[in-house]
């Protein structure tokens, strides 16, 4: 059972990481438009002018 | 346009030296128009950048303070080809914004912690408890309340705010029960836990909370979208007057930043943005958004105008007053307070769901504690039963039982263009047993059409279209339209009597009866469109007059019939009797009454509600403001008034009648799934409740009915799609 001295505050650790990635993105507006994203997954804005297609 | 624009009402300064600027933007579709849109501004010189929400149909635009004028920006935007329209927002928006973030952040605690307690209740369903000295278990235990108690004390924040309410308020609300539930759960657990005991129910409260506050979720993300759409609405209605300022210059100004006092000019053709009294000027005024009267009043200087008219022949400068001292204002205030006093605070489903729930679960409880002390239990153990009683009928699906259906149905409504002001709405609209529609821009499409065209040779109409195109006047704008014609006839204007011409060398006219001297031509027409306005053309051969009304709406017919069928259907106008009666003859709408003031239209829904028919108000007048908010659920087209706006429901978009019938046949349905919601969660309690009380249940057990009661009701929720 020593394993769990590293492995439980291993788990909450990871746990925590994800819940302040999780607030950090709703405080920083990552959830504001939703649809707005899907589009610009896919735009090519961050090319040169003469690659874009 | 000509005027200038003062936008200074919208900008904001989020840094210094750098202004921003909120801009609804029509016609943002897809991903291209978010780089067209992005790319564009930012070339313009001055620009710091500009960032497309295409949820919301917006754009915020940032520069540099002083490098251009904000006009620039809205001239910039028409020229990539996406007319824009600047809004500030108000603090209601960004107050649902806040509750929505902070519901988001109590949704993230409450998923991080269930995970993570999850993770180890798991392990002892598992086993992990069996080691004889139990430890581990009681390690576990320890951890699982070490990140229950501080998590639960933030994500159960909304629940107990919201019960502690109530409580004040002396009366139940399902916050109640799911408060004491959650709180006695981690209490009882943490008391197992000192006590090395083997059942603790901390992953049992943290899941409650999770699904609760994802139920909480929805439902204000609804709403805020509404909220959003309407915003975006009110932008694109363009409130703006010209102000005329110092030295006689007009100034297009947004009536936000508009004050009593201040001196308005409207030009003909042109809807008047504010209440105020007529400085100069003569002209004929359509006040059918404001009284439902559709025949054109004829003002001068001294007449009382109000926001929403639609001014017909010549310039107008208004004085802008504030609304006290204009009598039909007055009596609407006086009426809209009275009846908003009267209006019976109405008890949503889930709450009188409560009221009844609660003191159930709560003597069940006790009496389950006092029995199992009478059988020589101990206090103890009978107390540790009667808690998991309480955790296990705790409302977890009860309390998503009827927002998810709320969700669900208004997400289908927007779809089909209506938009719910409040989730109750749906409730009260299924209840709805008399439906009574406003004429005047309810039934009838607001924008003027020909009415008597097939009476009318295609040439004539022809010359009159191409005559019209020349004039600002609203009903010349109808004949353009029904003609469409394209090539304008450059013609004089005589304001508020009509245009002259010479075509092909001939004299022609079209205007007012009077000005073409056809008042025997008019006669006929007159009596076969009571409710028309006359244009006339005159040519050296011959008159024509052409009967301008407000039509129908084109699926006015079928969405009457169709509500008909069940519920009884009634006409408030005020409107002359004759233009009712032929509107009420068309949809064979047998009750109907005309000639109303907004205090006669509330007799009638009061007289309605004390039969218990429960009226529904469709209406969008200043008129029926007071009538909009007495009624028990009322809707308005976004055509309406701001006033009748505010007081209704829901608000239908487009030319079309059919959302009404849509939200009424969608309110029946939804109401059902409830019940039906309801039903199934009391069906669950009545399965594990007795179990509970006998004493058989354990954390696993109570962890599985508690997720699979609420997959339950949300998925049954779902068929709220399609009516």
């Amino acid at each position: 059972m020593n394993v769990l001295v590293y492995l439980v505050p291993l788990a909450l650790a990871l746990g925590a990481f994800g819940l302040a990635a999780f607030l950090w993105a709703l405080k920083n507006g990552q959830f504001d438009d939703l649809d707005g994203a899907a589009w610009r997954a896919i735009s090519d804005d961050d090319l040169p002018e003469d690659e874009r297609h | 346009m000509t005027a200038a624009q003062d936008l200074s009402l919208f900008v904001r300064r989020p840094l210094d030296g750098v202004a921003a600027m909120d801009l609804v933007v029509e016609g943002v579709h897809c991903g291209a128009c978010i780089n067209a849109i992005e790319a564009g501004l930012r070339k313009q010189a001055g620009v710091r950048g500009a960032r497309v929400n295409l949820a919301s149909k917006r754009v915020t635009v940032e520069w540099n303070e002083g490098a251009l004028e904000p006009p620039a920006i809205l001239e910039r935007l028409e020229a990539l080809g996406y007319p824009a329209h600047p809004f500030a927002a108000n603090t209601v928006d960004s107050v649902e914004r806040a509750a929505e973030q902070q519901l988001m952040r109590c949704l993230g605690v409450a998923a991080f912690a269930t995970m993570n307690v999850m993770l180890l209740s798991v392990a002892l369903w598992a086993g992990a408890d069996s080691d004889s000295n139990s430890a581990t278990r009681d390690l576990f235990h320890w951890l699982s309340a070490l990140v229950a108690l501080p998590c639960v004390a933030y994500a159960g924040m909304p629940f107990f705010v919201s019960a502690a309410r109530a409580l004040k308020a002396g009366s139940l609300n399902m916050d109640v029960p799911i408060s004491l539930g959650v709180t006695l759960a981690l209490a009882l657990s943490l008391f197992q836990t000192i006590a090395h005991e083997r059942d603790a129910y901390f992953d049992s409260a943290l899941m409650l909370l999770m699904f609760l506050l994802a139920g909480r979720v929805l439902d204000q993300r609804m709403r805020r979208r509404a909220r959003d759409f309407a915003t975006n609405l009110t932008a694109v209605r363009a409130d703006r007057a010209l102000k005329l300022v110092e030295g006689g210059e007009a100034c297009e100004t947004p009536i936000a930043a508009i004050h009593p006092g201040d001196l308005v000019l409207v030009r003909a053709g042109e809807r008047i943005a504010v209440d105020g009294a007529v400085e100069d000027g003569r002209s004929e005024v359509d006040q059918s958004l404001v009284t439902g009267e559709t025949m054109p009043i004829a003002v001068s200087a001294g007449a009382a105008v109000y926001a929403g008219a639609l001014n017909l022949s010549g310039a107008l400068r208004v004085r802008v007053t504030k609304e006290a001292g204009q009598a039909l204002l007055d009596e609407v205030n006086a009426l809209l307070a009275k009846a908003m006093e009267q209006r019976s605070s109405y008890v949503r489903i889930a709450d009188r769901a409560a009221r009844f729930y609660a003191p159930v679960v709560h003597l069940t409880a006790l009496a389950t504690f006092l029995g199992w002390l009478l059988v020589g239990a101990g206090w103890q153990h009978s107390l540790i039963v009667a808690i998991t009683v309480l955790i296990i009928t705790c409302p977890c699906a009860l309390g998503l039982a009827v927002p998810a259906v709320q969700v669900v149905a208004a997400g289908a409504l927007f779809r089909r263009g209506l938009l719910l002001n409040s989730g109750e709405a749906l409730e009260r609209l299924a209840e709805a047993g008399t439906i009574v529609f406003d004429k005047t821009g309810t039934l009838t499409d607001p924008r003027p059409t020909l009415a008597n065209g097939a009476d009318i040779a295609p040439a004539d109409l022809a010359l009159a279209g191409s005559l019209a195109l020349s004039s600002k006047h609203p009903l010349a704008k109808a004949i353009a339209d029904a003609s469409g014609a394209k090539a304008p006839l450059s013609g004089h204007e005589f304001p508020g009597r009509g245009v002259s011409t010479l075509h092909h060398g001939k004299r022609v006219k079209l205007g007012s009866v009077a000005f073409c001297n056809a008042e025997a031509e008019a006669a006929p027409v007159a009596a076969a469109f009571p409710d028309a306005s006359l244009i006339a053309l005159k040519t050296p051969e011959r008159k024509v007059v052409f009967a301008i009304r407000q039509g129908l709406r084109s699926d006015a017919r079928e969405t009457v019939a169709s509500l008909a069928r069940g519920h009884e259907i009634e006409i408030l106008s005020g409107d002359r009797r004759a233009a009712v009666e032929l509107v009420a003859r068309e949809l064979g709408v047998a009750r109907f009454e005309s000639d109303l003031k907004p205090k006669d239209k509330i007799e009638r829904l009061k007289t309605l509600s004390a039969a218990g028919k429960r009226p529904l108000m469709v209406g969008d007048g200043l008129n029926d403001a007071p009538a909009l908010a007495a009624a028990h659920v009322s809707i308005s087209p976004v055509s309406a008034a701001h006033i009748a706006q505010a007081q209704a429901d829901a608000l239908f978009l487009g030319e079309r009648l059919a959302p009404v019938a849509d939200a009424v046949n969608f309110a029946v349905k939804a109401r059902r799934l409830m019940v039906e919601n309801l039903c199934l969660s009391l069906v669950y309690n009545a399965i594990a409740a007795p179990l509970a009380v006998l004493g058989y249940v354990t954390p696993l057990i109570a962890a599985l009915a508690m997720s699979g009661s609420s997959v339950l009701v949300t998925l049954n929720a779902l068929r709220a799609r399609d009516a």
